[in-house]
């Protein structure tokens, strides 16, 4: 028989079909409904991998979320999954499965010798020595060391689904608790989810031999399921292999379902956002296992894993067996291995336990042990046998008696899975009666039920569970009376100075907790990081509370004193792919294109991201560098004719009797005297006095005035100027709105401009006097309406074309051929860099930095003349603001020609040692073809000064020096007579 | 006998009596009734401004009373990240003192705090953003700062996994200096040595009020009763305001969540510390062999330290533009610290407007990395009452006068 | 996540808004540089329930104030500029 340890009936398989996958090369096979681990368990394979730190030999412990052993890394075709859980993986065909941080090979694990030197590497060793010559001496090693799975070497570039919902109420945990509550809440007519992270609904009663309401517990749990489904004129969503992973604020909830078949090109999970009305936690509750000597061995598993494996796969992972147990629930473990078949024997290391549950054992012939508990484990690879002793006892050379057996079923105790409940704020408390913590008080509109509110038996987990969905008459019955559930406080065998496991991934021991009582890290804080207990990629969900239990113990404090650990999502690992969602590529980060995008394609354009917008740099010709398109496209505007799509420049218009009241509060410079039909080139100033943005305001009515952001501020703009309006003016009667989209512009700039306009059909007056520099018009141009300004960022006499949008291309082709006898060429941002700092136009936050103040610009009109309150005035005058030593704007001219002084370059001064110290830098260097040498413009100390002296400046980059001469920052056309040529 | 030294000897001695005789890391003291100086905020900033108080000015009467547990604040929550590529010749003097001090605390302390100066590097996606970056790494050169500039093969040939996609590559910026230390041993290791010294650090202690005389502070009231006090410390990040509050002034300071996030292990595929400005994510891969990541802070103002899903998303995209390859790699665990963030992002040290008060703090996102240096001019100012030159420029005047030393202003580095 | 309620539109994700800074009165061209720099840079910062200004920009792009808790991120109470006293809340 190729699978020993299955059953031959029994269990939520489909045994009619055989899935074959390896696990370290070796072929095995399973069914559909096998998880990973149910099919290795299946298959009798008990070792599955090796610890972090020691490199223990491991096998299974759970049978769920909370496996801290079974690591793996998943091969499927192409599909790299590093760390995959084996109790969550369904199984499929053709998996390819391998144990992590094991080498060569699992069995012979060369890093096993670890263990033999673990007393010289006890909890934190690494703080107490590397420390000479240097912790990276060793380093290299120590990391070769750790680490689990090997990361995929592709890029995976999925798109993964992401998708919102709302409902009245949310439910977690497809058990008796969450069933009865949605059940409860459909039926009262609420929208309803209801999400489970098994691919079964039905949580303990898939495994447990109840019944609810005359049916057995998993048929029930099933047909409740179809009812829901079922519901007319409700809006219930039932996800099945869904994990809830985040609670958020404001009742949302993050969940990763697990998709079967993912669309091809997507990923195999799709998150959920959704936000309920309530949430009901139904999350059911986690066992403990109990820390003994050897007690990490393949072979010990946790006696609800056991029945688990059991009940829903029917694989039976031991035919001897020995359960130890705190608590009564191992009884019920106990009587379902037992009539599987297993001859089962129960170590209770409660002395006095009730006389019924023994009664009950005895009927079934289970013997009972009370009062002992487990001094040791015999095998390595597997589990031989158990050496039983008392349950008090603490001399560490107390042998016990030997029994053998192959399997040893281990319960602490449960633990309500309250990781939802503290992720949202909700606070726990410590229930000595039940030894765990339980929900206390809740933070959101939330409750907790069943399991997960410490309600361990299924009466009152139904019960619960109907009421928090606002059940009105009787709840899900369960057919036979509960037993009750008594736990004891019992999480290792108290014996000192014997590594006893409790974190199984992380190599955590009980000597390890003893350490960091001894040496004062009792926080339980400092527990967990300077152990790492409950670190591991389990996050602790078997080890938490076992540990601060023994820290309890050493140090006098219950574990309600000890305290939790805060709760961080998720609460198990969450794909990356799958929280980045759609954010992948240039959906991340949305690219603005010109309306005129494919028409530069088609004029050869050079595409770049500038700030938000993709658009031409350049339009190189074939054969030519970008440089060489560049000097040309200078060039050409300085001699003839060049045109430019200018559309990304923003458009915002404020509109309102209160207009030029509210622009002339909110800019630098005056514009209540500006005249209807002009422009001026303004600074609009952050409250602090810096220079937030540059840009040409144009009045083209008494009321109505046209503001040009930069490209990458016009968002800010905007949204300052309705937060100064709302929160500072509400009074003024002022509107915007930002039209930037609406229109195309496109530049028509150089001494040849006024002939390509004199051909363009339009009813504006185009001549100096009707249309001067800075001035604007509207009108029609080629039959659609248009508005045409005089503004020129290259310095040569320039027309802005202004057509709604869809106009733009049309515009766009009519002006290359009505210029074509000028020889028009388009150019791009990259050439109006050079255009502008020719002329010593300033780029904003190339040319100025978070401190520049319009004064350091040499802007100084308004700060003398403008006396209104504007924003940021007060902080112009400031002491700061009045030093004389403020970086100022002023140009470079290289003392050698051979290349542009380096962009980033610092202008120095030589102090005592020849130390150098920085007086500013470089900000816009380019080479100058219409110069035919190099420009610069610099914000450099006391720069005005320097200006003045013509002085001569060291320059220093990356260790190199240059030299330059102080000078105006404008090197062509200082007087501006090409503006009107 | 308990033992107190730690080398590779006594460890290996202890190995074979079963570790049992090593020496609490720190006593845990009650609050005696006065102090010299009284330290609020038992972080990594508190505590090693005790030591250094004892160590250089020989107080060692001295209490840090710490809310909750010693190291429990950012000092416990950030990315690990220590580095000094700093713009202004103020900020750098600042974070390379730190830094030095980093570089000798291990011994310092005989404590490992496993210092790993893997360089950072961030990256450049144009040629503009790359002749920003020359201009930082002029700066930063000039400010004896030891950061270079990186063509974008060199940065691919370290970064085998970098695939930016749609973004170029133009090069990197680099402080080989720069790296990673694990923050809890910063923390410990500056309590042992402080505590070795005779400071008393006291848990669960949190300031409920100050008792003051004149413009002075007289006494600490605190959760543990009412300690005299000489001088106060006030390093208490993401509560500072709080405190001030108490003390009758503000603060220019808004406390933000900033989250950072870890995954799963996996064996070593990243050595250095790499940041991508077009996405804001910055990220190393820890000893340990998880991958920590962070970015920015999170939207509004928050003393909830956890963090929000929007955020979370942003960063994890942010790492999937630089690494596509992690897309399958599982995020562990996210957390949130509370920072308090001053309207230049630079620290505040120095005088309160309370006589025998200082401060230490502002340090917004980057705390962790100055830790040294904050408590070594910290411990300056409560000693002297007066400035190092190193704190000068950090005074809290400087936000009436507007001299502000605006770091991301200057240089588009995020801290 | 935020579920924000806005005075004019109604309740709102959080991605839709922008934080907009404490609410101050803004001092006149004469305050001295200590109170020009208080109401620059000094936040209140309140841990607890804080008055706050958000801008819909997603939505109506109008600016409201909100208190909300910033421990546990409830939202107290939002309203438009100039509706309600100062310092109701």
């Amino acid at each position: 028989m190729s699978q020993p340890r299955r059953l031959p009936s029994g269990g939520f398989i489909d045994r009619s079909k055989t899935l074959s996958f390896t696990f370290e090369g070796r072929r095995y096979e399973g069914h559909p409904g096998d998880s990973v681990a149910s099919a290795l368990l299946a298959n009798g394979v008990r070792l599955v991998g090796r610890s972090f730190k020691y490199h223990r030999p491991r096998g299974l412990l759970a049978a769920g979320v909370e496996e801290p052993n079974a690591i793996l890394d998943l091969q499927l075709g192409a599909h790299h999954d590093p760390n995959a859980r084996a109790t969550m993986v369904p199984l499929v065909e053709g998996l390819e499965l391998t144990a992590v941080n094991a080498s060569p090979s699992l069995r012979r694990d060369k890093r096993a010798i670890f263990d033999r030197f673990a007393r010289y590497l006890p909890a934190g060793f690494y703080y107490k020595t590397f420390i000479r010559p240097k912790w990276e001496t060793f380093e290299g090693t120590i990391r070769q060391a750790a680490g689990l799975g090997r990361n995929s070497a592709t890029s995976d570039r999925r798109f993964y689904e992401q998708q919102g919902a709302r409902c009245d109420l949310l439910v977690v945990g497809a058990g008796p608790a969450g069933i009865a509550a949605a059940l409860a809440g459909a039926a009262n007519g609420q929208s309803v989810w209801l999400v489970e992270q098994e691919a079964l609904p039905g949580g303990q009663l898939l495994w447990r031999d109840e019944q609810v309401d005359g049916q057995p517990g998993h048929a029930w749990a099933k047909a409740a399921i179809e009812r829901l489904r079922a519901l007319p004129n409700v809006n219930v969503t039932v996800k099945l292999a869904t994990q809830a992973a985040a609670y958020y604020d404001h009742n949302t909830l993050a969940l990763t379902e697990r998709l079967a078949a993912p669309a091809v090109g997507w990923g195999p999970e799709r998150l959920w956002l959704v936000r309920a009305g309530r949430v009901v936690l139904a999350t059911g509750a986690l066992e403990r296992p109990i820390a003994f000597p050897d007690n990490d061995r393949p072979g010990v598993m946790l006696a609800a894993a056991a029945a688990t494996y059991l009940g829903r796969w029917g694989v039976l992972p031991g035919k001897h067996i020995v359960l130890l147990t705190n608590n009564d629930d191992g009884y019920a473990s106990a009587l379902l291995l037992h009539r599987a078949g297993a001859q089962v024997g129960i170590v209770d290391v409660r002395p006095q336990v009730d006389g019924a549950l023994i009664k009950a054992a005895a009927v079934a012939g289970i013997d009972v042990l009370p009062g002992r508990a487990l001094l040791g484990v015999e095998g390595e690879f597997s589990v031989t046998g158990v050496r039983i002793g008392a349950a008090d006892t603490s001399d560490a050379k107390e042998k016990g008696q030997g029994f053998a057996c192959d399997l040893v079923a281990v319960s602490g105790g449960w633990s309500p899975a309250a990781h939802l409940f503290s992720q949202s704020g909700g606070k726990l408390a410590w229930d000595a009666e039940l030894a765990c913590f339980r929900p206390a008080r809740s933070a959101q509109e939330e409750v907790s039920v069943g399991a997960a509110n410490g309600a361990f038996t299924l009466a009152a987990a139904l019960v619960e569970g109907h009421a928090a969905g606002g059940g009105e008459g009787p709840a899900p019955v369960a057919s036979q009376a509960d037993p009750t559930y008594r736990a004891a406080p019992y999480w290792r065998l108290p014996v000192r100075g014997v590594r006893q496991w409790i974190d199984f991934q992380h190599d955590v021991t009980t000597k390890d907790v003893e350490l960091a009582a001894r040496e004062s890290y009792v926080s339980v804080e400092h527990l967990k990081r300077y152990t790492t207990l409950g670190m591991a990629t389990d996050q602790g969900k078997t080890a938490n509370v076992v540990g601060l239990g023994v820290m309890g113990e050493e140090t006098g404090r219950t574990p309600g004193e000890v305290g939790t650990t805060t709760f961080r999502p998720p609460y198990t690992p969450l794909t990356l792919g799958a929280i980045a969602g759609l954010n992948r590529d240039s959906r991340l980060q949305t690219r603005r294109y010109l309306p005129l995008h494919t028409a530069h394609l088609a004029a050869g354009a050079a595409c770049r991201d500038y700030g938000l917008w993709y658009r031409p740099g350049c339009y190189p010709l074939a054969g030519e560098s970008e440089a060489e398109a560049i000097q040309r496209e200078v060039l050409a505007v300085r001699r003839n004719v060049g045109l430019m799509d200018g559309s990304s420049l923003g458009k915002i218009e404020v509109t309102g009797p209160d207009a030029a009241e509210f622009v002339n509060r909110l800019y630098y410079n005056e514009l209540k005297t500006l005249k209807p039909g002009r422009l001026r080139y303004c600074l609009l100033l952050a409250e602090k006095g810096t220079v937030f943005d540059d840009g040409v305001v144009a009045r083209m009515a008494p009321d109505r005035y046209l503001l040009s952001p930069s490209s990458s501020h016009t968002d800010g703009v905007m949204a300052m100027l309705e937060e100064w309006h709302e929160g500072e003016w509400p009074d003024l009667k002022v509107y915007f709105h930002n039209v930037t989209q609406a229109w195309a512009t496109l530049a028509v700039s150089g001494p040849r401009a006024r002939e390509v306009m004199a051909k363009l059909s339009t009813d504006i007056d185009l001549s100096d006097a009707a249309l001067p520099h800075m001035a604007l018009a509207d009108g029609r141009v080629e039959g659609v309406a248009a508005r045409i300004a005089r503004v020129s960022f290259t310095g040569e006499r320039s027309y802005e074309i202004s057509v709604p949008t869809s106009h733009g291309a049309a515009l766009w082709d009519h002006l290359l051929a009505l210029g074509r006898f000028a020889s028009i060429t388009p150019y791009g941002i990259e050439s109006l860099m050079t255009l502008r700092t020719e002329k010593g136009y300033i780029l904003i936050g190339r040319d100025t930095d978070g401190v520049t103040l319009p004064q350091d610009l040499g802007v100084t009109g308004p700060l003398r003349n403008k006396t209104i309150d504007y924003v940021g005035r007060r902080s112009l005058f400031t002491p700061e603001a009045r030093r004389d030593d403020r970086k100022q704007l002023i140009g470079l001219a290289a003392e050698d020609a051979a290349s542009p002084l380096p962009n980033g370059a610092h202008l120095v001064e030589r102090g005592p040692h020849n130390r150098l110290r920085s007086l500013g830098f470089v900000t816009s260097s380019f080479a100058s073809p219409t110069l035919g040498r190099p420009v610069a413009l610099a914000l450099v100390e006391r720069g005005r000064a320097l200006v003045e002296a013509h002085a001569r400046l060291e320059l220093y980059h990356l260790g190199q020096r240059r030299f330059a001469r102080a000078v105006e920052p404008c090197f062509y056309d200082p007087k501006g007579v090409r503006l009107n040529a | 006998m308990s033992v107190r030294r730690y080398n590779a000897f006594n460890l290996f001695r202890q190995g074979r009596r079963g570790q049992q005789d090593w020496a609490p890391a720190w006593r845990l003291p009650d609050p005696k009734p006065a102090y010299d100086a009284v330290i609020v905020g038992g972080g990594g900033h508190g505590l090693a401004t005790a030591y250094y108080l004892a160590r250089n000015h020989g107080i060692r009467n001295v209490a840090v009373l710490e809310k909750g547990w010693l190291g429990g604040g950012n000092t416990g929550r950030n990315t690990t990240i220590v580095r000094s590529n700093y713009f202004w010749p103020e900020s750098a003097a600042l974070y390379d003192l730190a830094l030095r001090l980093y570089e000798g605390l291990s011994e310092e302390l005989n404590f490992n705090i496993m210092l790993s100066q893997r360089g950072m590097m961030i990256l450049a996606h144009s040629e503009s953003e790359l002749d920003m970056m020359k201009r930082s790494v002029n700066a930063m050169q000039l400010n004896g700062i030891d950061c270079e500039v990186l063509d974008a093969a060199e940065v691919r040939q370290r970064l085998p996994l970098l695939d930016l996609g749609r973004h170029e590559l133009w090069g990197a910026m680099v402080q080989h200096r720069a790296g990673v230390a694990r923050h809890d041993a910063v923390a410990w290791g500056y309590a042992r040595g402080a505590d070795s010294l005779g400071v008393d650090i006291i848990q669960n202690c949190e300031v409920t009020g100050f008792q003051t005389q004149g413009n002075r502070v007289t006494a600490v009231e605190t959760s543990r009763g009412t300690i005299g006090c000489g001088v106060v410390g006030l390093a208490a990040a993401g509560h500072q305001n709080l405190l001030a509050q108490k003390l009758g002034f503000r603060l220019p300071l808004l406390s933000y969540c900033l989250q950072a996030m870890v995954s799963e292990a996996i064996k070593p595929v990243l050595d250095t510390v790499v940041m991508a400005p077009a996405v804001g994510t910055y990220v190393s891969q820890s000893a340990k062999g998880s991958l920590v990541f962070g970015a920015g802070l999170d939207l509004y103002p928050s003393y909830a330290q956890r963090g929000n899903f929007p955020t979370t998303q942003k960063i994890v995209a942010g790492l999937l533009e630089m690494f596509p390859s992690f897309a399958r790699l599982k995020m562990l665990r996210q957390w949130g610290g509370n920072v308090d963030v001053a309207p230049d992002s630079s620290p505040i040290i120095g005088p309160s407007p309370v006589d025998n008060v200082h401060l230490d703090c502002g340090w917004g996102t980057g705390g962790f990395k100055a830790i040294p240096g904050g408590g070594w001019l910290l411990a300056h100012c409560l000693a002297t009452g007066k400035h190092h030159p190193i704190s000068e420029p950090f005074d809290l005047k400087r936000f009436t006068e507007g001299r502000l030393i605006d770091e991301g202003a200057a240089a588009g580095i995020a801290h | 996540m935020l579920l924000i309620p806005c005075p004019f539109c109604g309740p709102r994700d959080e991605s839709e808004f922008h934080y907009a800074g404490e609410p101050k009165p803004r001092p006149a061209f004469a305050a001295d540089d200590a109170t020009w720099g208080a109401y620059l840079f000094d936040k209140a910062n309140e841990k607890g329930p804080h008055r706050e200004l958000w801008h819909h920009v997603g939505g109506c792009r109008r600016l409201f104030l909100m208190t909300r808790d910033t421990v546990t991120h409830r939202i107290l109470e939002t309203h438009a500029p100039g509706q309600h006293g100062e310092g109701q809340s």
